[in-house]
């Protein structure tokens, strides 16, 4: 059981939940942008949630399936076709043998995920199949995706096999599909909650203000390491100088020039600049599905109501998985 | 407990991330404490537990939220990062004189000037001190790993002698090759990979400081001592031919 990748488009990797446990080395998490559709798109063809899954940016990657194929597409709408047919998202599809899937353009969000029956079979480097690209490891070959490279996949699971009898059996996709309204806006305005930095109260109060009052915009440089945003500049009282620690995806640094950097996944382990702001893990999949020219608004929240968010979260996902399972077995 | 409690601060990094500051000084035996505290949460994880970066004077502890709320439901803590906190104060006391973890002397062996160091003139002039001078004073002192970051392998060292600190430069480098040692303000370091940066190049090392398939995955780790050893071009090259 193989796909080809006919066309690479803009950037297209293998991600999984991300690298832990390697970062006092210096090795970055990295992982996918989005974990949640990861994870649910995971979920729909009966993988391991942390199972690794195919990351498309934005458009233009088209994949040749040489046998029937059980996957999930989840994330940003990226309007793939196959054969020139409107595919869904969000629900578990059969693709037939010498169907070509193809991400046609990029309609709302920013990167979408290609879960596989089975999971990609790429050696895991540090524990995880995550494409690291500075480094040159993991995923495939330690790359991009291109032209030319023939992916394969693991066994099936008991519940992959059932899907893939059932649509077999049946007009290649379910009717039903995961309502991802709770956990995603696909808006290109976007709140965004942290928490405060480190260094917050070194930033002038006007700054702290204007934080949380005035809107940022997404810049075109936004990719995997990090988000540059444009607005109200945020200068601190008085410059100073800051030792390099811990930094991690979603930390709001703020460097001399006062525009915001986010980090994303494949952000440092470790950074210099003053922290402003973390965003909270409950909404980096909906910053990681914002396109550039998007308007960012910071709303404060507290670490207790980040942790309860994310607790509700997880409960939210719990139910899309209780109900896809319902649906499987009826 | 070895550490004065009113110096020791926590904070949240992110919701799933905490930093254990043990002072604000900066020195090898807040160091070694860091060492030793990592040590003790490595061999006796809390529940929920991911990993801990070693830093300067701090620690950031990565830790599932999820799970460390689900095994403290019974207990007085109203948020996982408060239980988290309260573990790191157990740990904290359980530190004692007796931990010691003995550094490693590593002897890192450069090739100073010309191509493998463009910038050790410059770092010369700036302190008005031969080149000659800036090697030497650059080999004379072993330099503590406080911690690796920045990229794989990359090791920020203990402080350099300040008679050849130099600023970074203006406009970073778009490339600078791996292996380059260099400096920046009061800072030695070296590059495992190629990489876009900003510090003044004064020579290359022929070691791999960062190798993936070795486990661990870099030459160095927080808490080594290094010794930069100065070599010729010739040891340079001898030392990058494939050993047969």
């Amino acid at each position: 059981m193989s796909i080809e990748i006919l066309q690479s488009g803009l950037l297209a990797t293998i991600q999984d939940l991300g690298r832990f446990g390697s970062q006092k080395y210096g090795v970055i998490v990295g992982g996918a942008m989005d974990p949640l559709a990861v994870r649910i798109g995971n979920i729909l063809v009966g993988n391991e949630e942390g199972e690794a899954a195919i990351e498309i940016t934005m458009y233009g990657t088209e994949i040749l399936f040489k046998e029937d194929q059980l996957i999930a597409i989840t994330g940003g709408q990226l309007d793939p076709h196959v054969d020139g047919e409107k595919l869904p998202m969000w629900r578990p599809v059969l693709i037939r043998k010498g169907q070509i899937l193809h991400f046609k353009a990029l309609r709302s969000g920013c990167r979408a995920y290609i879960a596989i029956a089975g999971g990609l079979e790429v050696p895991e480097v540090m524990g995880s199949k995550s494409t690291y690209l500075r480094a040159g490891i993991g995923g495939y070959e330690g790359r991009e995706l291109r032209t030319g490279d023939i992916l394969t996949f693991g066994y099936l699971t008991e519940h992959s096999k059932t899907l893939t009898k059932q649509l077999q059996e049946m007009p290649s996709h379910f009717t039903w599909s995961v309502n991802y309204s709770s956990f995603y806006t696909f808006k290109k305005k976007e709140t965004i909650r942290i928490l405060l930095g480190a260094e917050y109260e070194r930033f002038t109060k006007d700054s702290q203000k204007k934080l949380i009052s005035s809107p940022f915009k997404l810049t075109v440089n936004a990719d995997r390491m990090g988000y540059q945003l444009e607005g109200t500049k945020l200068m601190l009282k008085k410059q100073f100088e800051l030792l390099s620690e811990g930094v991690t995806y979603g930390t709001i640094q703020i460097p001399s020039n006062g525009q915001p950097i986010i980090l994303m996944a494949d952000c440092q382990t470790t950074g210099g600049y003053p922290k402003i702001g973390q965003v909270i893990s409950a909404d980096l999949p909906r910053l990681a599905q914002l396109q550039p020219g998007s308007e960012i608004r910071f709303q404060i929240v507290t670490i207790d109501e980040a942790e309860d968010i994310l607790i509700e979260q997880e409960k939210d996902i719990h139910e899309v998985k209780i109900g896809i399972q319902f649906k499987v077995a009826g | 407990m070895l550490l004065e409690q009113k110096r020791i601060s926590i904070r949240p990094l992110s919701d799933s991330a905490l930093v254990v500051q043990l002072d604000k000084e900066i020195n090898s035996i807040i160091h070694k404490n860091i060492m030793n505290l990592v040590k003790l949460i490595e061999e006796e994880p809390f529940e929920g537990f991911v990993e801990a970066v070693p830093c300067y004077n701090n620690v950031t502890i990565f830790y599932n939220p999820i799970s460390v709320r689900r095994h403290v439901s019974h207990v007085p803590f109203k948020s996982a990062f408060e239980k988290v906190s309260a573990s790191m104060m157990e740990y904290l006391d359980m530190l004692d004189d007796k931990m010691d973890i003995k550094n490693r002397l590593i002897e890192i062996p450069v090739v100073y000037g010309e191509e493998f160091g463009p910038d050790l003139e410059y770092v010369a002039r700036f302190n008005n001190i031969t080149p000659e001078k800036v090697i030497e004073l650059h080999t004379k002192q072993d330099y503590l790993v406080y911690m690796i970051g920045f990229a794989p392998g990359f090791p920020f060292l203990g402080g350099i002698d300040k008679r050849i600190a130099t600023p970074r430069k203006e406009k970073p480098r778009l490339s600078i090759p791996a292996g380059s040692v260099g400096i920046a303000g009061e800072q030695t370091g070296m590059y495992p990979l190629e990489t876009p940066g900003g510090w003044q190049v004064i020579g290359k090392t022929p070691i791999e400081l960062f190798t993936p398939k070795t486990s661990p995955p870099t030459y160095l780790q927080s808490g080594d001592k290094i010794r930069f050893i100065a070599i010729s071009k010739d040891d340079y090259l001898a030392y990058k031919e494939p050993k047969q």
